[in-house]
C-alpha cells in the first residue's frame, strides 16, 4: 500500500466523488421540490455520452460537441418533462418507478438500435490528452484533474446559485415545502421544469465529461443512477450540500474500498480467504454506510429543512 | 325443477361469487399440461413454470406493497437466496426437496426478519432505497461466491429428489409441485389478509399512528408481514433453481426486483391474483415481443408507461372500467 498508489486512488475517488455529484444534483432537488423519483435520470447521463460521441463524429471538435450534445440533452429532457413527467407529479411513489423503469428500457434498447450494442469511445481532446507528474515517476492523466475541476466549479456555482440568487432560494423552499410556495403565488411548474431542465443537463453534462474514460455503451446510467440514489439519501434528499458531501464520500469510500480491501482484510486473515472476501465486501461497502446512516439518521445527513 | 336450488350448491355459488377470476386463473393453470400435450410442450410448460414461480414471487410483494404500502425494491434478493440455497445444498452432496425447500424457504425468512428489523425503522422513500441497498448486497455477495461460480453463476446437475425418489425430474410433475405451491400461497394470502392479523397490518397502512394508539406494535406486525413475503420469495428461489438447474447473480439484480414491482401494478395493487394476472401479462408479453422483435424493449417501455397513465388499478383496473362502461 504505497504512497503513490494511495494518491492515485484517492484522486480517482475524488473524480468518481464529482461525477456521482453532476448526477445527484438534479436528482435531489427533482426529488425534493416535486417529490418525484425520476429513475430515467440516469439513462441522460447515458445519452449525454452517447450525443457527445454523434456530435464529435459530426464536427470532429470536443468544444462543438459538448454544447451541441449539452443542447440536445436539455432540450429532451424538457421533452420528456412536458409529455409525460407532468402527469406523474401528484401521483403515487409506486407510479413513478414504473413509468421512469418504462423509460429506461425504452432508452437504453433506443440507443442499442440506433448505435448498435458495441461500446462506442470518444477521444480525449488533444490538448488535454496528456499526464502530469503527481511524484517523480507518477504520472496522472490530465482529462481526470480536469474532470474533478469541472465538478468543482459546477459544486460551487451551483453552490452560489441555491444559496445566493432568488431562484435558488425558491428552490430550496420548495424543498422544504412545495404547497407553501406555490400559495405564495410562485409558478411552482415552472420553477420545476427550469430546475429539471437544469438537472437533466447537469447529468448531460456528467456523460460528456466521463465518455473520453469509460467505453460509451447501453446501460452504462443504471449503474450510475443507483449511486447516486445512494448518494441523495445518503445526503439527505432536496439538499445540494448533502449531495456534495455524500457524493464525494461515496466516491472516495467506492474507490478505496475496492482498492485496499484485500490488502486491509490480510491483516487480520489468511490471503486465501482476504482474496475472496475482499471484492465482496468492497462491493457492499457503499450500501452498508448508507443502511448505517438510514439507521443512525433516517432522513439522511442533512435533511432538507422543515421534514 | 331447479337443479341450482340444491342447498350445497347453492352454499357453492355463495363462496364462489366474486371469485370468478382466482378460480378460472386456477383452472386455466391446470388445464395447461393437458393442452400443451398437442403443442411444444417443453416451452410452454417452461413458460407456465415461470410464470407461476413468479406468481408466488409477486404475491408475497403485493402482500406488504398492496396491503402495507411497504414498497420493498430488493425483493429479487429473497428468491435468489432461495435459488442459493438450492444450489449450494447441491454442491455440497444434499439434493432432497425435504432438506432443500425448508431451508431455502428458512434463510429468505431469516434474510427478511434481519434486513426488514433495520428497514422498517424507516418509511416512504427511504424504505425504498434501504431495501434496495440490502437487495444489492446480496447481489455482491451472491457474485464474490468464488467456490460457487461467481458472476457465471452455479449449474446444478440433477433436481432435487423427493425422500430420495426422483419426483421432480419430469417437467410435469415440477409443473404441478409449482401450481400447487402459487395455490398454497395464495389461499395463506388470502387468510392472512382477512384475518386479525391482516386488519392491523392493513390499518396501518392507512393511518399506522392510529393503529398504534390503539394498543398494537406496529413494527412487529409489518416485520412479520415481511418475514412472510421474504419466505415466499425463498419458495419462489427454491423452484426457480429446480426448474431451470442454475441459479446466478442475475436473480437479485436490481432490474429483477424492478420487473417483480411491475408485475404487481401491472394486474393491480391489493388484489393477490392481480400479482398473478400481473406475473401471466409480464412473461407472456416478454415471451410474445421478443419473438416479434429482438428490441422489444422499446416496445414494452412505453406500454408500462402508458399502463401507469392511462390505467389506473392496473389490468384489473382497466377491466373493471371497460366493464362499467359497456354496461348499459
Amino acid at each position: 500500500m504505497s504512497t503513490g498508489l494511495l494518491l492515485v486512488q484517492t484522486l480517482n475517488g475524488l473524480q468518481l466523488g464529482v461525477l456521482l455529484f453532476l448526477i445527484a444534483a438534479g436528482l435531489t432537488l427533482v426529488f425534493g421540490v416535486m417529490d418525484f423519483i425520476n429513475l430515467a435520470h440516469g439513462v441522460q447521463y447515458m445519452l449525454g455520452a452517447y450525443l457527445a460521441v454523434m456530435f464529435y463524429g459530426l464536427t470532429g471538435s470536443f468544444l462543438a460537441a459538448l454544447v451541441l450534445a449539452l443542447a440536445a440533452a436539455l432540450a429532451f429532457g424538457l421533452f420528456l418533462e412536458f409529455t409525460i413527467f407532468r402527469h406523474l407529479y401528484g401521483r403515487d411513489h409506486l407510479d413513478q418507478v414504473i413509468a421512469t423503469f418504462g423509460i429506461i428500457l425504452f432508452l437504453n434498447e433506443g440507443v442499442k438500435f440506433l448505435w448498435g450494442p458495441a461500446p462506442l469511445t470518444l477521444p480525449i481532446p488533444e490538448l488535454l490528452s496528456g499526464s502530469i507528474v503527481l511524484m517523480p515517476g507518477l504520472l496522472y492523466p490530465v482529462w481526470r484533474v480536469v474532470v474533478i475541476a469541472a465538478g468543482l466549479i459546477v459544486a460551487i456555482g451551483l453552490y452560489l446559485l441555491v444559496n445566493h440568487t432568488r431562484v435558488g432560494m425558491l428552490v430550496r423552499a420548495g424543498a422544504v415545502n412545495a404547497a407553501m410556495v406555490s400559495a405564495l403565488g410562485v409558478d411552482i411548474r415552472r420553477l420545476f421544469m427550469v430546475v429539471f431542465g437544469f438537472g437533466t443537463m447537469l447529468a448531460g453534462f456528467a456523460g460528456v465529461m466521463i465518455a473520453p474514460i469509460l467505453s460509451v455503451e447501453p446501460g452504462m446510467g443504471d449503474t450510475i443512477l443507483i449511486l447516486a440514489f445512494v448518494v441523495i439519501v445518503i445526503g439527505g434528499i432536496g439538499s445540494i450540500r448533502g449531495a456534495f458531501v455524500a457524493a464525494l464520500l461515496i466516491g472516495l469510500v467506492d474507490t478505496l474500498g475496492r482498492s485496499f480491501a484485500v490488502d486491509v482484510l490480510r491483516l487480520v486473515m489468511a490471503p486465501a480467504p482476504a482474496r475472496t472476501v475482499g471484492p465482496a465486501i468492497a462491493s457492499m461497502l457503499i450500501y452498508l454506510l448508507m443502511a448505517l446512516v438510514l439507521y443512525l439518521r433516517p432522513a439522511g445527513l442533512f435533511p432538507a429543512g422543515g421534514r | 325443477m331447479a337443479p341450482l336450488s340444491i342447498e350445497p350448491v347453492k352454499r357453492l355459488r355463495r363462496t364462489l361469487a366474486g371469485e370468478t377470476a382466482p378460480v378460472l386463473l386456477f383452472l386455466a393453470f391446470a388445464l395447461v399440461p393437458i393442452l400443451a400435450a398437442h403443442g411444444a410442450e417443453a416451452y410452454i410448460l417452461d413458460v407456465g413454470m415461470r410464470v407461476m414461480i413468479f406468481s408466488i414471487a409477486a404475491l408475497g410483494l403485493d402482500l406488504i406493497v398492496g396491503y402495507g404500502a411497504l414498497i420493498s425494491f430488493g425483493h429479487a434478493a429473497f428468491i435468489g437466496i432461495g435459488a442459493y440455497a438450492v444450489g449450494i445444498m447441491a454442491a455440497s452432496g444434499i439434493g432432497d426437496a425435504l432438506v432443500a425447500m425448508p431451508v431455502a424457504v428458512g434463510a429468505a425468512t431469516v434474510f427478511a426478519l434481519a434486513t426488514g428489523a433495520l428497514s422498517l425503522r424507516t418509511y416512504g422513500v427511504y424504505f425504498i432505497m434501504i431495501t434496495l441497498a440490502f437487495g444489492q448486497m446480496a447481489f455482491f455477495t451472491a457474485s464474490s461466491l468464488a467456490p460457487y461460480g461467481g458472476d457465471d453463476g452455479l449449474t446444478i446437475r440433477a433436481r432435487d429428489t423427493v425422500a430420495g425418489l426422483p419426483l421432480l425430474a419430469s417437467d410435469q410433475a415440477l409443473y404441478y409441485v409449482a401450481l400447487a405451491c402459487l395455490l398454497g400461497c395464495y389461499i395463506l394470502c388470502r387468510a392472512l389478509v382477512a384475518s386479525r392479523f391482516g386488519r392491523v397490518f392493513r390499518g396501518a397502512r392507512e393511518n399506522p399512528v392510529r393503529v398504534a394508539a390503539l394498543g398494537f406494535d406496529v413494527y412487529r406486525y409489518q416485520l412479520v408481514a415481511y418475514a412472510i413475503s421474504g419466505a415466499l420469495g425463498g419458495l419462489a428461489g427454491f423452484l426457480l433453481a429446480n426448474e431451470t438447474e442454475f441459479v446466478s447473480p442475475a436473480y437479485m439484480s436490481w432490474q429483477r426486483s424492478g420487473e417483480l414491482i411491475i408485475m404487481v401494478l401491472l394486474g393491480g395493487l391489493g388484489r393477490l391474483h392481480g400479482a398473478i394476472i400481473g406475473a401471466i401479462a409480464f412473461i407472456l408479453m416478454e415471451e410474445w415481443l421478443s419473438g416479434v422483435t429482438e428490441h422489444w424493449k422499446m416496445i414494452f417501455g412505453p406500454f408500462l408507461v402508458a399502463v401507469v397513465l392511462f390505467a389506473r388499478g392496473g389490468l384489473i383496473g382497466a377491466w373493471t372500467a371497460l366493464a362499467a362502461r359497456l354496461r348499459p
